[in-house]
């Protein structure tokens, strides 16, 4: 079985949000960047599916230069070859378009995506995948099963769960729960060691045409001050919330 | 030109989500001069649409559960009948299914969580909300064909009544490839995706013998219950309920969290909520920094006083 884990480079959580260039680029001053949360779950269901079934694992990001310390990380989980097309990651459906040309060439049985990015937060990507190829596709994807050509998927849906049946090829919008927390995999230093002779392809971009731009950025408005309702007064809050907010 | 909503149903009914994404529809097409059509599959009710701004509903029969191609493929048929330029669609995680499947259908640009009406048509630009809520972007939408995709509650329904047809819209819809072996859901319940009010617990509840507070507090709300990830990650609470970056998203009207420290992960998925309260001990939690309201107290004595106040505030209302 060959996968392909795609691999989006955000900045941590934790970072501050801040613009530049009259708020039309994001300022990347200080900011720590990690393998998108969504993305590293699905890395880590691949690696299970390499040791317990011998799966090739292929990890991909559209983006520049400073994106390959993310995939280095990637192949320091347990990836064996990393690519990155190279051009800036403009919106979703060109960079599942750069996704498709590569997959074109080297035909996947299963492409594992994040159900979305936390910094574009588009969650658009694995879908266009799956349609621009014709392949399976399961979004919200918490367990995932494959046995020969057929696989068995767990889908998130508002207010419960789905157990779906499907085949190969296959596209996941993948999320928490395909592996557990306590299963995903910090890099050691035989694998960051190993990492450092593994091929990481930098291959050019197809072209892609886009669809949307982004003019700039606009942080909310700074909140005011929390309204304090004293403990032995919750007759107050039904009042503020009723009266004030108009929510009850 | 034209604009189309897909209205989502649940058991032949249609979901209140669908007013808001057809409120939104009417203000586009009230926009671009031009009339706003909806689609729907199997809606039995399908002309209350017509209470906010819908003029015509095509109504597709389908028999078999919710399938994200096979919708797909109804809804771009619909479009391109139409001659749609613009399909709205809601945030919920059907219409993030499918939506970009009808994006690549209609070589369509697709704009998610999409707070506003559009600030101009020519060029087409939308804000949106990213970085987990911790800022938007103005984003212009370059192709012929467009998709937006309206965050929950961020538009608002809007009552606009117009007379509206029903039609049944036959069309050959596409082969699926994925099955559905079972489908595992609490029907009898709100569910966070839906709730104008959502109540979530954290740790600081100790333990899932507790949770009866946070239930009857919520049955008074009318309310859909929530928690935080260790919660869920010490099974006290199923999984459905996690909030938060790497749990479920909450766009409600009122978010009330009880017990919860107020993480920067937790906030991610919260922050969109429009009114937050918090009832925590520790007057440093940092999600007094985020809130609207507060009480700073303890649970136990607070949230039994809060829902005998609200169930004498109910009786009277
Ligand atoms: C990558 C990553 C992703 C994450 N994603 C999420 C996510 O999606 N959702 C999420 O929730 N968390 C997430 N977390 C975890 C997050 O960082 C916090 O650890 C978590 O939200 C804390 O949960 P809590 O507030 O319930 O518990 P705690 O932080 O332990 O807070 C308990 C609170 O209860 C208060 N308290 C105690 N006793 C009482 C009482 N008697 N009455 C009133 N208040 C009381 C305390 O003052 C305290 O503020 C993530 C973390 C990481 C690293
Ligand atoms: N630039 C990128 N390179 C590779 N994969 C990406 C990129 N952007 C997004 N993805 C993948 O698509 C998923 C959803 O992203 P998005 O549609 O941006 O929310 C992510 O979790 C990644 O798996």
């Amino acid at each position: 079985m060959k996968i392909l884990v795609c691999i989006s480079h955000v900045p941590d959580t934790t970072s501050k949000i801040n613009f530049v260039e009259s708020d039309t680029k994001f300022d990347t001053n200080g900011v720590q960047y990690i393998i998108n949360p969504n993305d590293e779950f699905g890395l880590t269901r691949a690696m299970w599916f390499k040791e317990k079934e011998g799966a090739e694992v292929d990890v991909i990001n559209v983006g520049g230069a400073e994106t390959e310390s993310t995939l280095r990380k990637a192949l320091a989980i347990g990836a064996d070859t990393a690519i990155r097309v190279n051009t800036e990651a403009l919106e979703a459906s060109q960079v599942a378009q750069e996704i498709v040309a590569v997959i074109k060439t080297r035909e996947y049985d299963l492409v594992i995506a994040g159900r979305e990015s936390i910094d574009y937060n588009g969650g658009m990507v694995p879908g266009m995948i799956a349609a621009m190829i014709d392949a399976s596709y399961v979004n919200n994807c918490v367990s995932l099963e494959i046995s020969g050509d057929k696989a068995t998927a767990v889908r998130e849906i508002d207010g419960g769960k789905e157990t779906l049946t499907t085949s190969l090829p296959l596209v996941i919008g993948g999320q928490k729960g395909l592996v557990e927390e306590s299963d995903l995999k910090i890099p050691n230093m035989r694998g960051i060691m190993m990492a450092r002779k593994k091929q990481l392809n930098v291959i050019e971009p197809s072209g892609a045409t886009t669809k949307a731009t982004t003019v700039n950025y606009e942080k909310p408005a700074p909140k005011g001050e929390v309204k304090l309702v004293d403990a032995a007064n919750v007759d107050e809050l039904i009042n503020l919330l009723h009266n004030e907010a108009n929510v009850i | 030109m034209s604009v189309l909503i897909y209205a989502e149903t649940e058991g032949g009914k249609v979901k209140k989500v669908a007013f808001e994404v057809a409120s939104y529809g009417k203000a586009v097409a009230d926009q671009m001069g031009c009339e706003v059509t909806a689609v729907a599959f199997n809606a039995s009710d399908a002309d209350v649409l017509g209470s906010y701004g819908i003029n015509k509903v095509m109504n597709i029969s389908h028999e078999g559960n919710f399938d994200a191609k096979i919708y797909a493929s109804g809804i771009q048929q619909a479009a391109e009948q139409l001659g749609a330029s613009v399909v709205v669609v809601s945030s919920s995680a059907d219409s993030r299914y499918l939506s970009p499947l009808v994006a690549v259908g209609l070589n369509a640009g697709y704009a998610t969580n999409v707070v506003s009406a559009p600030s101009s048509l020519a060029p087409f630009t939308v804000k949106r909300s990213v970085f987990t809520n911790k800022a938007f972007t103005h984003a212009e939408i370059t192709s012929e064909n467009k998709i937006i995709g309206v965050s929950n509650n961020a538009f608002g329904s809007v009552e606009n009544k117009v007379a509206c047809t029903v039609e049944e819209f036959t069309v050959s819809l596409a082969s699926s490839s994925v099955n559905v072996a079972s489908v595992d859901k609490a029907t009898d319940k709100v569910t966070i995706a839906d709730a104008e009010v959502v109540v979530s617990g954290g740790r600081g509840l100790k333990g899932p013998e507790n949770w009866h507070m946070i239930e009857d507090l919520a049955e008074v709300l009318g309310a859909a219950t929530a928690c935080s990830k260790p919660v869920s990650d010490m099974g006290w609470r199923p999984h459905s309920e996690h909030v938060g970056q790497t749990g479920k998203p909450v766009a409600s009207n009122l978010y009330i969290a009880i017990g919860v420290s107020g993480a920067i992960q937790h906030l991610a998925g919260i922050n969109s909520s429009k009114v937050k309260v918090v009832i925590n001990s520790d007057p440093e939690a940092p999600f007094f920094k985020a809130a609207d309201y507060g009480i700073v107290g303890d649970a136990f004595e607070v949230v039994p006083q809060l829902i005998e106040k609200l169930k004498a505030f109910k009786a009277q209302a």
